[in-house]
């Protein structure tokens, strides 16, 4: 059996609170006070707890154990973010391609959901996905993960039309029926695409649960978890670990044991003679397809829904996506390179995810993360900043 | 269980949220089989019509009058000025309607047999105090408004200390709010252990959808509407409203202020208002109650509750169950309860007016605000406040030990 084991880098361009008064006179990611909109105080934080420590692990891994095989997406927006205000956390980013055991993920620059409004835009995010990746890592991506990894059957198209080998997608039941996560599938009509589907319990168990003194699993040891994952010999090719890099350092904290787990857990795995890993492209190269997955509605790996509702799930969330969209012609029009990229930072799904109504209830508000006070909040600073936005447009072209 | 309850004010003679909470409250205990006498000090017009009127649907309470003039929310200057502006003369002073309150209250706890005193705000803690010297049951203090919060951080003394008397002497303190519950704790210096936080509910009853008409007119010449209803005083913050509004007009000159209600601060307001030129933009309606003000709620696309320190704060509850969309300070009791508002600090007037401007700049932001907020609000029932009350009275009536 193959291990997947695939990582998420991500971090978006957070707005400033961007009120009326700043229409017209203020940038939008440019916050310098003592605020969760601080970009770089936020990415300064994550690179300390998370993408250093981390990076150092894994590293000693690759280096340790020469079957140790990784898969990572990382964002355009969090490596301008981290070329600027630590460079050195990027560099520790490209030493772990540079041992050749890990490959690069391809999705859109801006991290967005662009596929499902204007395809156009999709591709030109891709192509500066895959333009940064090749500068900074020298890959050429053969595998792609859409933002939150939103699938359907159209994407599966997409993919390949575009010659990609695999999609990363989520392992939900409700889409396999009786079937196991832990084999490859293709889309309708896409025999060269795989499919490679998150086993989202045992991906969960690190990334959610590892730290959950109430869970009957607590505490997660590396023994038990490969126990649980070598059961999979015998009844599936692979298992595919897929979670958000800052689940180690960020999500779960270093004092919960985390990194120590990491940097034991590949060795532990290792111990089953039956057991290997694999890139995500290696893995869709080796084994086969085991028939069409149809996947008619979009399927994410977020929440009980495994939907897009926490992304578009409300009408301010409607309202604002629509308006964003709707200035993309005049955006474009206006041939400002600067304008286009401010546009597209806008893209970036987080700023929807701030405006999601359907956590911030009564006393289970610590479930909304923000960097604003509210989702109203989210949404009235975001559509200040289009206002300003389609004012500079229009000063363009005027 | 049988409670002994002291009030001041009840509907229709009330002058604010007090009267409203009390009868909420008073009706759900009774439904709840809490067997309820609620004592009041009267000087109504024709008391035997509006009492029947008032406690018709609720069985089993009966009411007490004293002869107390009914003026709650005052101080005693205010008082004075009161009396003297109306003519008034009798006995000289708040205090001693208090005090002749307490007295009365001796010779009822005397005749009446009950297990439990629950008095409502300072106003009635004499009276409380002085039901349980005579009849040695527990006594509850129901704080529904701190001096602290009426004077907005200045105190009147003499009031303070009655309303610290009333508190300390209290078995058990029942606080509208986590954010009295600290006040009482900081500045009164009582024990958290002894306080139980009691949110107010929401009257379920559907609500009157006619708007009102003059409002609707201007809407359609393409006014929208922001609207305040409460007293016009300085813990109610009608002059941090009156900042923004400035800021909102520079942007949005078709937005009309409707403030709904009446207080010692009014002219105040109103000259401000004036030197700000914004007198075209505020309409000052003097103090609604019932359907007048169910007619307002309904015609306005925005309520905001500025104040400066609000226990709770009734009318944000109010304003989303009739469908209005809220933004409310930071500085409020309901804030606890409905998380579904925009929030902001009572001093940042700035960003009162942004939030002004965001609303009702945008259809959706006021569909979801008033969609998720009006299902807090509903959440917050008098039933479930009366529950509260009751596993507070068993803790404290040794009958049901």
């Amino acid at each position: 059996m193959t291990i997947c084991f695939y990582l998420h880098v991500h971090q978006p361009h957070r707005i400033r609170h961007y009120r009326h008064s700043s229409i017209g006179r203020r940038d939008y990611f440019d916050e310098t006070e003592e605020l969760e909109t601080n970009n770089k105080r936020v990415l300064q934080k994550i690179v300390e707890k998370s993408y250093i420590p981390t990076n150092r692990v894994l590293l000693s891994l690759l280096e340790r154990h020469p079957e140790f095989r990784l898969s990572l997406s990382i964002t355009g927006t969090v490596v301008e973010q981290l070329e600027q205000h630590a460079p050195e956390a990027l560099e520790s980013f490209v030493a772990l391609t540079e041992t050749g055991k890990v490959e690069i993920v391809s999705e859109t620059y801006h991290h967005s959901l662009s596929f499902f409004y204007s395809l156009s835009e999709f591709e030109a995010q891709v192509e500066l996905h895959a333009k940064m990746v090749k500068r900074l890592f020298g890959q050429r991506p053969s595998a792609f993960r859409n933002t939150e990894l939103a699938y359907n059957n159209d994407l599966g198209r997409w993919a390949g039309r575009r010659g990609y080998k695999a999609v990363l997608i989520e392992g939900w039941d409700y889409v396999l029926g009786d079937r196991s996560p832990n084999f490859l599938y293709h889309p309708p009509g896409e025999p060269n695409v795989k499919l490679l589907l998150k086993n989202y319990r045992l991906s969960d168990d690190i990334a959610f649960r590892f730290s959950e003194n109430t869970w009957e699993g607590w505490p997660l040891t590396v023994e038990k978890f490969a126990s649980w994952a070598s059961r999979i010999n015998g009844n599936g090719d692979l298992v595919d670990l897929f979670m958000d890099y800052e689940t180690f350092g960020e999500h779960q904290w270093e004092d919960t044991g985390i990194f120590d787990f990491l940097s034991s857990l590949p060795g532990e795995l290792l111990k089953h003679p039956d057991n290997n890993f694999m890139t995500v492209s290696e893995a869709a190269s080796k084994y086969p397809s085991r028939g069409e997955l149809d996947v008619p509605h979009v399927l994410t790996w977020a929440d009980t829904e495994r939907d897009l509702s926490a992304w578009r799930g409300n009408a301010i969330q409607e309202d604002a996506l629509s308006r964003l969209y709707e200035l993309e012609a005049r955006v474009f029009a206006a041939r400002d390179p600067v304008l286009i990229d401010t546009w597209r930072r806008l893209t970036t799904s987080d700023h929807f995810y701030y405006m999601c109504t359907k956590w911030f209830n009564d006393g289970d508000v610590h479930a909304y993360f923000s960097p604003y006070e509210s989702p109203y909040d989210a949404f009235s600073y975001y559509m200040n900043v289009l206002k300003d936005l389609e004012l500079r447009i229009t000063a363009k072209n005027a | 269980m049988k409670v002994l309850m002291f009030g001041w004010e009840f509907p229709p003679h009330n002058s604010g949220g007090l009267g409203v909470a009390c009868q909420g409250l008073a009706r759900a205990l009774s439904e709840n089989g809490v067997s309820l006498t609620f004592v009041l000090p009267k000087r109504f017009g024709s008391p035997r019509e509006s009492f029947k009127f008032v406690f018709a649907d609720i069985p089993d309470c009966h009411v007490y009058s004293v002869n107390t003039f009914l003026m709650p929310y005052q101080t005693e200057a205010s008082y004075k000025n009161f009396l003297r502006e109306n003519g008034y003369i009798y006995g000289g002073g708040l205090f001693e309607e208090v005090e002749r309150y307490s007295l009365e209250a001796l010779k009822i706890a005397k005749r009446e047999s009950f297990d439990i005193i629950h008095a409502h705000d300072w106003l009635s803690f004499g009276a409380g105090i002085a039901a349980k010297r005579v009849s040695g049951k527990p006594l509850i203090a129901h704080v529904h408004a701190t001096e602290i919060d009426r004077t907005a951080g200045n105190p009147d003394p003499e009031i303070f200390k009655r309303e610290r008397e009333g508190i300390i002497s209290a078995d058990k303190v029942f606080s509208v709010s986590e954010f009295t519950k600290k006040m009482l704790v900081r500045d009164y210096g009582v024990n958290g252990e002894k306080i139980k936080v009691v949110h107010n509910g929401l009257d379920q009853k559907s609500v009157p959808s006619g708007a009102d008409a003059a409002l609707v007119k201007l809407k359609q010449s393409g006014y929208q509407v922001v609207l305040f209803a409460g007293r016009i005083t300085v813990m109610k913050g009608v002059d941090y409203l009156v900042k923004a509004a400035k800021r909102v007009v520079e942007y949005a000159p078709r937005v009309l202020f409707v403030i709904a209600g009446s207080g010692d601060m009014e002219e105040q307001i109103m000259q401000e208002v004036a030197a700000l030129g914004l007198s075209k933009n505020f309409i000052f309606t003097g103090f609604l109650r019932g359907e007048e003000l169910s007619r307002v709620y309904n015609a306005a696309d925005l309520f905001v509750s500025p104040s400066v320190s609000e226990p709770f704060g009734l009318t944000s509850l109010e304003a989303l169950a009739h469908g209005t969309p809220v933004i409310m300070s930071k500085q409020s009791g309901a804030s606890e309860v409905l998380t579904h508002a925009m929030k902001v600090d009572y001093w940042d007037t700035e960003a009162l007016a942004d939030k002004i401007l965001s609303v009702l700049e945008h259809g959706s932001l006021r569909e979801v605000l008033t969609a998720n907020g009006q299902r807090d609000a509903f959440a917050c029932s008098w039933d479930k406040a009366a529950k509260v009350c009751i596993d507070a009275y068993k803790t404290l009536d040794q009958s049901y030990l």
